[in-house]
C-alpha cells in the first residue's frame, strides 16, 4: 500500500469533521472520494497532506509513518496536491508558479547564483514549458491571476506535478471545466497512472469519478460509509441512503 | 568632473544619508518580498550604530570589524526575536517589532554604558562616500541575484498565498526568518556606516519614526524589484534638498507629493515604466488586462 490511513479522526470544537477513517490506496491507480457536501472530504486530505494535524489514528506513506509530519516534508516525500477552489500565486508566471513546485526537487542555487554566469536554471525551465504544454497551457510569461478559471486548474495540476509526486491529490479539478475539458482531465489522470502516480481525486462530478477511477470510497458525515469498485458503489444501499434527500446534485 | 566634485562637497552629507537610506529601504524590502510587514529595522539600525561605535570608542575595535560585528551582533538578535514573532501575520507582526525597537531605546534611554538620553558623542568620521556606494551596490547585487533563484521564488511564493507555499515543499518559518535575519544585519551595517557619518547618535534617532520612514522609502519605490527602495529612498532623501526654495511650505508639498505616488502608483514608483510598457502591450492587442 502506498498510503494507509488507520483510525485517523479530526473534530473541531464538538464536531467530527472526520470520524475513524481508514483508508488504503494501492499504487497506480486512480481512487476516488465522494460524499456530499460538509461530509469530511476536504478535511480528509487536509489530513493527508499535513495542513491539519489528526487528533487520533496513523498515516503510513510508502512504508514509513508520517503521522503528524509538516506539509512541506510530506511535499518532499512525494504527496503533491491541489486546492478546492484553486490557490494558485497569483502575482507571478504560470512559469514561475511551475519552477515553484518543483522547489522540494531542486538544490537552492541562491549561493551560485552571486556569480554573474553561475548556474543556469535552463533545464528547470525547459521542464517547466514542458509542464505547462502537457496541461495544454502555451503562455508561460502570463500572470496565474489572469488566466481562464479552467487554465488556472490545470495550471494548479502542472504546478503539483512538478514536484515529481508519488501520490498526487486533486481536490475536485473539474470543477468549473466544461465537458471537453473534463474528458481531457480524464485521459490526463489515466496517462499519469500509466506512468506510475497514484491518484487520490476528490470530485462532485460523479460521471467523472465512475468513470475514472479503480476504487471509490465514500464519507458521510465524517466516516467512511463504503468503499469499493464503481459499480459495487453505485449498488450499495447505505450510499443511496446518504445521498436521498441530500441537497446533492451530480 | 569639476562640476561632479563640486556637487559631492555641498552635498556630501545629503549624498551619503542617500546612500544608508537605500540601504535600509533594502533591508526592509527583504522581508516585505516575503510578504511580511516587519518594522523592527531602526532597531536593528541602532544595534548596529551603537555597537560599531562602542566598539571602535571604548576598545579601540577597527571600523569594519566593529561594522562586521554590529550586523552580526543585530542577527543574532533578530534569529530569537524572529522565531516568536513569526508566529503573527500582518499589522500584529508590525506591532510586535514595534514593540521590539521601543523595548531597545528604552534600554538606551536608561543604561549608562550607552550614553542614555546624551547617547554617544564624538564618534569619528570615518565613513567615506564610497564605503555607502560599495556597501550599497553589494547588497543590490546580491539580492537581485538572489531574487532570481530559488530562495527569491520560494520568498514570492509565501507572498503570494503561504498556505499553497508550504505545498510546494517550502519550509515556511526557515524562509521567513532567513529574510528578517539578512534584513537585520543589512540595517546595521548601515546604522554603523550613519553612526560614523554623524558624529553623534542618540536613542531618539531609531525610535518609530525611523522605522516608518524607512518602510515608506521602500513602499513607494516599489517592492517588485531591488531597484524600487534604491529609487525610493533616493527621491525621498533628496525630495526637502530640491523643495528649499518652497521654504515653509516644504514639507505640505512632500506630503502631497508622497499620497499622490502611492494614490496613483500603488505599487511603487519603479512600476512607472512598467505601466507604460502595458499600456502600449493593451493598444496593439497583446496584453490582458486582467
Amino acid at each position: 500500500m502506498l498510503l494507509e490511513c488507520s483510525g485517523i479522526s479530526k473534530r473541531f470544537g464538538g464536531v467530527h469533521a472526520v470520524a475513524e477513517v481508514d483508508l488504503a490506496i494501492a499504487p497506480q491507480q486512480v481512487f476516488g472520494l465522494i460524499g456530499p457536501n460538509g461530509a469530511g472530504k476536504t478535511t480528509l486530505v487536509n489530513l493527508i497532506s499535513g495542513h491539519l494535524r489528526v487528533d487520533s489514528g496513523a498515516i503510513r506513506f510508502a512504508g514509513a509513518d508520517v503521522t503528524g509530519l509538516a506539509p512541506h516534508t510530506l511535499t518532499a516525500r512525494g504527496i503533491a496536491r491541489t486546492f478546492q477552489g484553486v490557490r494558485l500565486f497569483k502575482g507571478l508566471t504560470a512559469l514561475e508558479n511551475v519552477l515553484v513546485g518543483g522547489h522540494a526537487r531542486m538544490h537552492s542555487d541562491a549561493l551560485r547564483r552571486l556569480w554573474p554566469r553561475g548556474a543556469s536554471d535552463r533545464s528547470d525551465r525547459e521542464r517547466a514549458v514542458q509542464l505547462l504544454e502537457r496541461l495544454g497551457l502555451s503562455r508561460p510569461d502570463a500572470l496565474a491571476g489572469g488566466l481562464a478559471y479552467g487554465d488556472q486548474r490545470r495550471l494548479e495540476i502542472a504546478r503539483a506535478l512538478a514536484s515529481d509526486p508519488r501520490l498526487l491529490i486533486l481536490d475536485e479539478p473539474a470543477a468549473g471545466m466544461n465537458p471537453a475539458e473534463s474528458a481531457r482531465l480524464r485521459e490526463l489522470m489515466r496517462a499519469l497512472v500509466t506512468e506510475g502516480l497514484t491518484i487520490v481525486l476528490i470530485e462532485h462530478d460523479v460521471r467523472l469519478v465512475m468513470g475514472t477511477c479503480e476504487r471509490v470510497a465514500v464519507l458521510n458525515f465524517g466516516r467512511k460509509i463504503a468503499e469499493g469498485t464503481p459499480p459495487e458503489i453505485q449498488a450499495s444501499p447505505a450510499v443511496r441512503e446518504a445521498y436521498l434527500g441530500s441537497e446533492y446534485a451530480a | 568632473m569639476d562640476a561632479l566634485a563640486d556637487f559631492l562637497r555641498v552635498y556630501q552629507t545629503t549624498v551619503g544619508v542617500i546612500g544608508i537610506n537605500a540601504l535600509l529601504a533594502l533591508s526592509v524590502w527583504l522581508t516585505l518580498y516575503a510578504g511580511q510587514l516587519t518594522l523592527g529595522n531602526a532597531a536593528f539600525m541602532a544595534i548596529g550604530a551603537y555597537g560599531s561605535a562602542l566598539l571602535g570608542m571604548r576598545m579601540g575595535v577597527p571600523f569594519p570589524l566593529g561594522l562586521t560585528l554590529g550586523a552580526l551582533l543585530a542577527a543574532a538578535l533578530a534569529l530569537p526575536l524572529g522565531l516568536a514573532v513569526f508566529r503573527l501575520r500582518g499589522v500584529y507582526l508590525a506591532i510586535a517589532t514595534i514593540g521590539f525597537g521601543e523595548v531597545l531605546r528604552v534600554v538606551l534611554l536608561t543604561v549608562p554604558f550607552t550614553g542614555k538620553a546624551l547617547g554617544l558623542n564624538g564618534i569619528p568620521a570615518i565613513t567615506e562616500l564610497w564605503h555607502i556606494y560599495l556597501s550599497l551596490a553589494v547588497v543590490a547585487y546580491v539580492l537581485w541575484r538572489v531574487q532570481g533563484s530559488t530562495v527569491g521564488r520560494a520568498w514570492a511564493a509565501i507572498r503570494e498565498d503561504e498556505i499553497a507555499a508550504a505545498s510546494q515543499g517550502i519550509a515556511i518559518r526557515r524562509y521567513k526568518l532567513a529574510a528578517f535575519v539578512a534584513g537585520a544585519a543589512i540595517a546595521a551595517w548601515a546604522g554603523g556606516l550613519s553612526a560614523h557619518l554623524n558624529f553623534s547618535i542618540e536613542p531618539g534617532d531609531f525610535g518609530f519614526t525611523r522605522a516608518v520612514q524607512i518602510l515608506v522609502f521602500a513602499v513607494v519605490g516599489g517592492t517588485p524589484s531591488v531597484a524600487g527602495p534604491i529609487v525610493g529612498a533616493t527621491l525621498l532623501t533628496a525630495l526637502p534638498e530640491v523643495l528649499r526654495p518652497l521654504k515653509e511650505y516644504r514639507d505640505i508639498f512632500a506630503g502631497l507629493i508622497l499620497m499622490g505616488v502611492i494614490i496613483y502608483l500603488p505599487r511603487g514608483l519603479v512600476t512607472l515604466a512598467e505601466l507604460r510598457k502595458t499600456r502600449r502591450l493593451q493598444e496593439i492587442g497583446v496584453a490582458d488586462v486582467a
